[in-house]
This record gives C-alpha cells, sequence and structure tokens, in this order.
C-alpha cells in the first residue's frame, strides 16, 4: 500500500521541528535552511501551513529534466533526485508548478522531498499530527470522518 | 559543539563588527546565554555606569540548546545594566529570532558604544555590518520587520528590533523580535536605543550540531513524550496559554487587584483563559485564534488573538484587525485586575500596541495602576493627565495611556519613567508596587508567601521568573507546599533560583519546568555539548550565577537593604480570601535566605562561599 505525506495546517503551531529533521535527515545539520519542507505563516490571519512536495502523478519536474536526474522510487512513488545526474540546469524548478523543488548553490544541484526512503522524518518529528504519513488513496479520511460526525444531527419528527 | 564558538563584537562608536572566539574557559563554567553574558558584563562593564551611557554594554546571549531539536529550544536572552533598576538586566525572549542567531554561526552579539547616529545590524551567515536606519527610526517593530524584509527582498530575515518606546528610552522599553516576543523586562530596548541601534536582522544558513547526535536525538525524544504526557505541558498552556492560570491565582486571593490594594479582583472570570476561548457576544467570535509555538516548542503555550473590529479601540484602525500576539497571563493580569478594567478587546489593544512599539506590559500597567490610584486621592489630576480620567476600571483610560507612552507624549512620558519615579515625583513613594525599580507581577505574595522572598531577593528586580515558587506553593510541581506558610521557603526559593539560572543558560524555556525537572534538562546538555554536564555542576553553576550576579548588584550600589517589598505587602493584610488577614512576613524568610546562601546578615557573599563557587 503506497503512503502519501498528509498536511493538516489547522493543527500547525509553527515550531519547526520538520523542518530541523528533514534538514538533518539529508546533512548532519539542524538547519531549517535545508529543509525540503518549510512551514509557513500567515500571521494576520493567525495560520501556519507546512508545504512541501506532493509527488504529484504527472511529475512535471521529471518530465523537464533534459538529464533523467528526476527519478521515481517505485516503493514510495516519490520523485527523486539523482544528485550525480544532476546538472543544476534549474529547469525544474521553473517546470514545478509548485515551487518545491529548489536549488542548493552550495552544490549546484537541485533537491526537493523524497519521502525519506518511505519514512518521512517530518512527520516523526511533529508534535501536533499536522503532518502524518497516511494511506496514499485516504488522505480525506479523517477530514471526511470529522465531518461525518457533524452529519445528520438534526432532531426529526419521527 | 551546541556552541558555534563564536561571538560577534560589534563596537557602534567606530561602526565596526568584529568576530571572535567564544571563551572556552568560562563556557565551562557559566555554559551559556544568561550566565555566560552575564560573565562577560561582569568583566567588561564598570557596574556603577550610568545605563544609558555608551559606557553601557548590551549582549544579545543564545545557549547551548538555542536552536536544536530539544523542545523549546528558542530562547535568547538580552544581558545588559538595567536602566528601570541600576541593576544587572537579562531578558529572557522565545519566537525564531535566536535560533536564526546559532543558524547563522554566532553564540552571542556585543554591542559597544554609541552609534552617531541611527543604526541596524544585517548578518548573513558570516557577514555582519550595520546600516543606516535613519529611515527605520520612529517606526514601530511591526514596520520595522516588514521594511527590512523588503528592502533585504528576503522575507525569511528574523528580526529583534525596538519601537518608539526603546527610542524614546520609555525605562521599561523591551526589544521585541518575531513581532510578538519580547526581551521583555528591565528596560533593555531602552539601552539599544540608546545606543542608537533599530534593529537587529538574521539569516542564518550553516545550522547547529551536537557532541553526541545519536544520543541527543533519543534522550529528545524521550523527554518530548514527558511534555506531551504532563497535564500542565501537555494540555493546559496550549489550550489556555499562561492564563490558565487567571482564575486559579483569583480564587487563591493571590491577585493584585486596583494595584494590590485588593487581591481578588470580582472581572476575573471576564479576562481568563477561558473567557479568550468564548465567543464574543458582538460578532460570534472569540478572542483568541489559535496557539503558537516559539522554535522547537512541542508546548505552543504563545497566544493568537484578534481584536472585534468594531471595539472602540479599533474602529477606523484596520492596522489592528489582524491576528497578533495575545494576551498572556501577566499582561492579562497587569492591563486588567491591577487596574480594575475587565474588557478582553481593550486589554488585546493595548497588548498589540506594547508589542508595537516595544513596551513592558507589566511594568507599564503596574505603573498607571499606582497612576490611578494617585488619581483616586487627588495626588494626580486631570491637569497632570491631559484632561483623561484615571479611573480604575477604565478601559477608555487603558487605551489612551498606552498610546502616550508609545507615543512618548503628554502624561505618557511620566508613565514611562516606570511606578517607583511616577510615586516618587507625585509625593507617594509608598504606592509604588516594585523591588530595586520594577514593578512585581501577578502574584500578591500576601497569598503565595514564597513570591514575597522571591521579588524580594531578585537580581533583576521584583520578577517571577527568577525563582518561581507559584509551581510548588500553588501548582505543587515538583511537590506542594502551604503557601500560607513561610517555613522551608527560604530553601525552596533558593533552590528555584539556582537550578532556573541552570536552565536560563541552557537556550532552553522555563516553561519546560512545569514538566521537567533539571533531572531532565541535564541529559540534553550533556548530549549536546562536550565536556561533562553533571546535575552537581549545573546546580552548582545556577549558583555560581546568582552570586556572580549579585556581586555586581552590590558593586553597583544595591545592597540587601534594597532586598524589601513595597510596604502594602508587609502592613496591609489581604482583604479578602483564603489568605484574607495575612500580609507577607518576608522578615522570616530572609535571615534563613541569607544564611543558606552563605551571605553575611547584610546580604553580602562571604568570601569562603565566593572561593566555594570560583568567584
Amino acid at each position: 500500500m503506497q503512503r502519501s505525506l498528509n498536511i493538516d495546517p489547522d493543527k500547525c503551531t509553527s515550531c519547526l521541528q520538520c523542518e530541523m529533521a528533514c534538514a538533518y535527515e539529508y546533512e548532519g545539520v539542524f538547519n531549517p535552511a535545508h529543509s525540503r519542507i518549510k512551514v509557513f505563516a500567515f500571521h494576520d490571519e493567525g495560520r501556519f501551513v507546512p508545504y512541501t512536495c506532493t509527488q504529484c502523478a504527472e511529475a512535471w519536474c521529471k518530465n523537464a529534466c533534459p538529464v533523467e536526474a528526476i527519478q521515481v522510487d517505485s516503493a514510495t512513488g516519490a520523485k527523486i533526485v539523482v544528485e550525480n545526474l544532476c546538472v543544476g540546469c534549474k529547469v525544474c524548478t521553473i517546470a514545478c508548478p509548485f515551487g518545491t523543488v529548489n536549488y542548493d548553490h552550495t552544490r549546484g544541484k537541485v533537491f526537493k522531498c523524497d519521502l525519506c526512503g518511505g519514512d518521512p522524518a517530518c512527520a516523526r518529528a511533529c508534535p501536533t499530527g499536522a503532518i502524518t504519513w497516511v494511506e496514499a488513496d485516504w488522505t480525506g479520511y479523517d477530514k471526511m470522518r470529522s465531518w461525518a460526525a457533524r452529519t445528520d444531527n438534526a432532531p426529526r419528527a419521527c | 559543539m551546541g556552541w558555534q564558538k563564536k561571538i560577534l563584537r560589534v563596537n557602534l562608536t567606530e561602526g565596526t563588527c568584529t568576530a571572535e572566539p567564544l571563551n572556552m574557559a568560562w563556557a565551562d563554567q557559566y555554559l551559556g546565554q544568561r550566565g555566560l553574558a552575564t560573565k562577560y558584563l561582569v568583566e567588561e562593564v564598570d557596574p556603577k555606569v550610568d545605563p544609558l551611557s555608551p559606557e553601557n554594554k548590551l549582549i544579545f546571549a543564545t545557549g547551548p540548546l538555542t536552536g536544536t531539536p530539544a523542545s523549546t529550544s528558542a530562547r535568547y536572552s538580552v544581558i545588559t545594566k538595567g536602566p528601570l533598576t541600576g541593576a544587572v538586566a537579562c531578558s529572557n525572549s522565545g519566537g525564531y529570532f535566536g535560533a536564526e542567531l546559532k543558524f547563522a554561526g554566532w553564540d552571542m552579539i556585543i554591542f559597544e558604544g554609541r552609534s552617531p547616529s541611527p543604526v541596524y545590524l544585517l548578518i548573513q551567515d558570516d557577514d555582519a555590518k550595520l546600516l543606516p536606519a535613519d529611515e527605520l527610526w520612529g517606526k514601530s517593530t511591526w514596520e520595522t520587520e516588514k521594511a527590512l524584509h523588503r528592502i533585504h527582498q528576503d522575507p525569511q530575515l528574523r528580526i529583534s528590533s525596538i519601537g518608539r518606546a526603546g527610542e524614546n528610552q520609555v525605562l521599561y522599553a523591551c526589544v521585541v523580535n518575531d513581532l510578538h516576543r519580547a526581551a521583555g523586562r528591565s528596560g533593555v530596548g531602552a539601552v539599544m536605543g540608546s545606543k542608537n541601534l533599530k534593529a537587529v536582522a538574521v539569516r542564518g544558513t550553516r545550522g547547529t550540531q551536537v557532541a553526541d547526535p545519536q544520543r541527543f536525538l533519543q534522550v529528545v525524544a524521550e523527554k518530548k513524550q514527558i511534555l506531551a504526557e504532563n497535564a500542565v505541558t501537555g494540555q493546559g498552556l496550549p489550550t489556555y496559554g499562561t492564563q490558565v492560570l487567571m482564575n486559579v491565582i483569583n480564587e487563591l486571593g493571590a491577585l493584585p487587584t486596583r494595584n494590590a490594594r485588593e487581591v481578588q479582583f470580582e472581572g476575573a472570570e471576564k479576562v481568563s483563559g477561558e473567557a479568550m476561548h468564548e465567543p464574543r457576544g458582538s460578532e460570534g467570535k472569540p478572542n483568541l485564534v489559535r496557539n503558537q509555538a516559539c522554535f522547537g516548542c512541542t508546548i505552543a503555550c504563545g497566544r493568537i488573538a484578534r481584536i472585534d473590529k468594531e471595539h472602540f479601540t479599533v474602529v477606523n484602525k484596520p492596522e489592528y484587525w489582524g491576528a497578533s500576539g495575545g494576551l498572556e497571563y501577566e499582561n492579562a493580569w497587569s492591563m486588567g485586575p491591577d487596574l480594575g478594567v475587565d474588557d478582553l478587546d481593550a486589554m488585546t489593544y493595548a497588548n498589540f500596541v506594547c508589542n508595537e512599539h516595544g513596551i513592558d506590559p507589566i511594568s507599564f500597567g503596574s505603573t498607571l495602576a499606582a497612576a490611578m490610584e494617585l488619581y483616586e486621592i487627588g495626588a494626580i489630576t486631570d491637569e497632570d493627565t491631559g484632561g483623561v480620567p484615571l479611573k480604575f476600571g477604565s478601559a477608555e483610560a487603558l487605551a489612551k495611556m498606552v498610546e502616550a507612552v508609545a507615543n512618548g507624549e503628554g502624561f505618557g512620558k511620566d508613565l514611562g519613567m516606570g511606578s517607583k519615579r511616577l510615586c516618587e515625583k507625585y509625593g507617594h513613594p509608598d504606592l509604588s508596587m516594585t523591588v530595586k525599580g520594577q514593578e512585581f507581577p501577578a502574584y500578591d505574595p500576601r497569598g503565595i508567601q514564597g513570591m514575597g522572598l522571591t521579588y524580594a531577593t531578585s537580581n533583576r528586580g521584583a520578577c517571577h521568573l527568577r525563582s518561581y515558587t507559584v509551581s510548588s506553593e500553588v501548582l505543587g510541581i515538583p511537590e506542594k507546599t502551604d503557601p500560607h506558610v513561610t517555613e522551608g521557603k527560604p530553601a525552596l526559593v533558593k533552590a528555584f533560583q539556582d537550578v532556573t539560572a541552570a536552565v536560563d543558560s541552557s537556550g532552553l524555556c522555563l516553561f519546560s519546568t512545569f514538566a521537567w525537572s533539571l533531572e531532565d534538562i541535564q541529559p540534553q546538555i550533556d548530549a549536546a555539548c562536550e565536556g561533562d554536564w553533571s546535575l552537581e555542576k549545573l546546580m552548582e553553576m545556577g549558583e555560581r550565577i546568582w552570586n556572580l550576579e549579585r556581586q555586581f548588584n552590590l558593586a553597583a550600589g544595591i545592597d540587601g537593604s534594597e532586598d524589601r517589598l513595597p510596604k502594602r505587602l508587609v502592613s496591609e493584610p489581604a482583604s479578602s480570601g483564603p489568605a484574607k488577614g495575612m500580609v507577607n512576613r518576608l522578615d522570616e524568610m530572609l535571615p534563613e535566605y541569607y544564611q543558606l546562601r552563605g551571605w553575611t546578615p547584610d546580604g553580602v557573599p562571604t568570601p569562603e562561599t565566593l572561593q566555594r563557587l570560583g568567584l
């Protein structure tokens, strides 16, 4: 069964534990600047939203890559950057509609979420359940359930 | 590791920025943040210096755990000689700025001298430079943050700045970072203003590392679990913030009300943490929008609140319609019960203005409370206040006066001096609810005896965050003691003071200690830092820091005669509640406290004590 990252912004407190965990997974340093997941604060609204690659099936990044440096991890469905193939042309960063592929100037390569090979560090680090690792076909299950609980509670005549 | 082992020295007079290695011999004795920066201050600043002169220094300091995955690892402190007290000042803040400073590769910034014109410091990893801030001067902390993001085209810059209060050298001005987190007390923002330093903007991409990552991550995960499962840190604080205390302390008869004339407030429930969740009658939405964490924090006690657009304080002021930092318990007390005000949205407005312009709400509210009492007895008149009736219970007076302090106009100038100087000016020094010139916060020592000794002996003037015996006397953490007795309190206060000094030097938040003991914190420090950080070493270090601060104050001319409480607390009995008829019995506690500390009967550390602590 394939799994997917599921993000529930309502639960995010903006502690940034996910960003530290992500960077540490890849680089062994606690460094939000190199995280593949970013938490955005919409301060005036009091909203915090973690955002990263959703591993779209279309894979615009993969299709745009001229050297086939972006490949699909068949186990997880993640689109992963093969570093020794990447030439740092950044065409994928233009092709991605969501901005979740970015360039690291220190290495001259692009980087993106690869689902940590199937055990995402961000989901493990999240203390509030704002980022969870759930069945890919049912990311809406919890939301459906919470709305289902509110449905059809009106008193009836018979 | 844990430390970046590098500090930035900024000479504002010369306009220079210089990197230098962190003194690791001192780090081994003082760990970081509060302790280590105090060591630098003591070594480099004459304790007799005028706090607002170029000879004073201003230190921004992180701890070795700041910016690591340890929970509550957001903290940094601003250390200087405080203008409100003349004592050592050390104000602690959360948010994201401290961690960012670490990520840029710095443990500490030491500001020296005074810039000839307004400047701000920009740090991008190793690169640090002073830039002109003429166009930022006069702007609020909110406007400053926006402007710096725009000027540098970098929305990820983390900003710490002063508002107009710091520029005008309001004696209780704060340093504000990330819009609504503050190094709040003792006027550290006024020192920043006196140096013509408007802001520090940081972007860090180097990250942090620890000495033993595997052990560190394992212990950090275990300790996070304790926070999650604890009733205070896992439920009470995320749901209600520190405002969980409003009703509790009121029922205990320890809520200073109307300038501490009373100890219970009839409107407490209306301004409580629970009330912040209640939908407003006017628009059906509650004051509270949600909670927010500081960097790395798995407690997330911060309040994000919104004012009803129709409320009189914000009509036609759309800049206050959005969500921002809401009421914490101390602020809700100082701008609520202590003024007799029960209007949650007016208090939230005053809180926004305090954040916006860098005003310490505890000192501001308590100073206004004193002014209201002076007004009531006729010592202050409408002529003094510019026609604003300073009546207890007036939300209008609160809103007008917080604006007056922010703008440095009219009676706001008098209020900006703090309660001690205000009450002296108007001829009633006994009405000032201060110790060593600093206003005490939201716990009445008549109903919580240990807090009397806490306030009297705090090295930065009256403060709850130097030995929060409320934990033991009210909440039963780590074990319950009777708030009405004095027996055992000197030892309790000393133990809390020493542990707190150690926690404040680590980069972690004191609020973690609702669930964590030093035994929980020690292995996190030990795994992150080189060297052997045993419990005994940390306890001794806490005591060393306390004595070092005391030595600075003594040299500054603040001696044991100032370990005193306002007359009201020791002579006017509590008028209602469980502590009815009681005063604070400081005299029963102070001599034993001195003895336990190894100090003379005058409150001076003996040579043996200093030698034992390596001072």
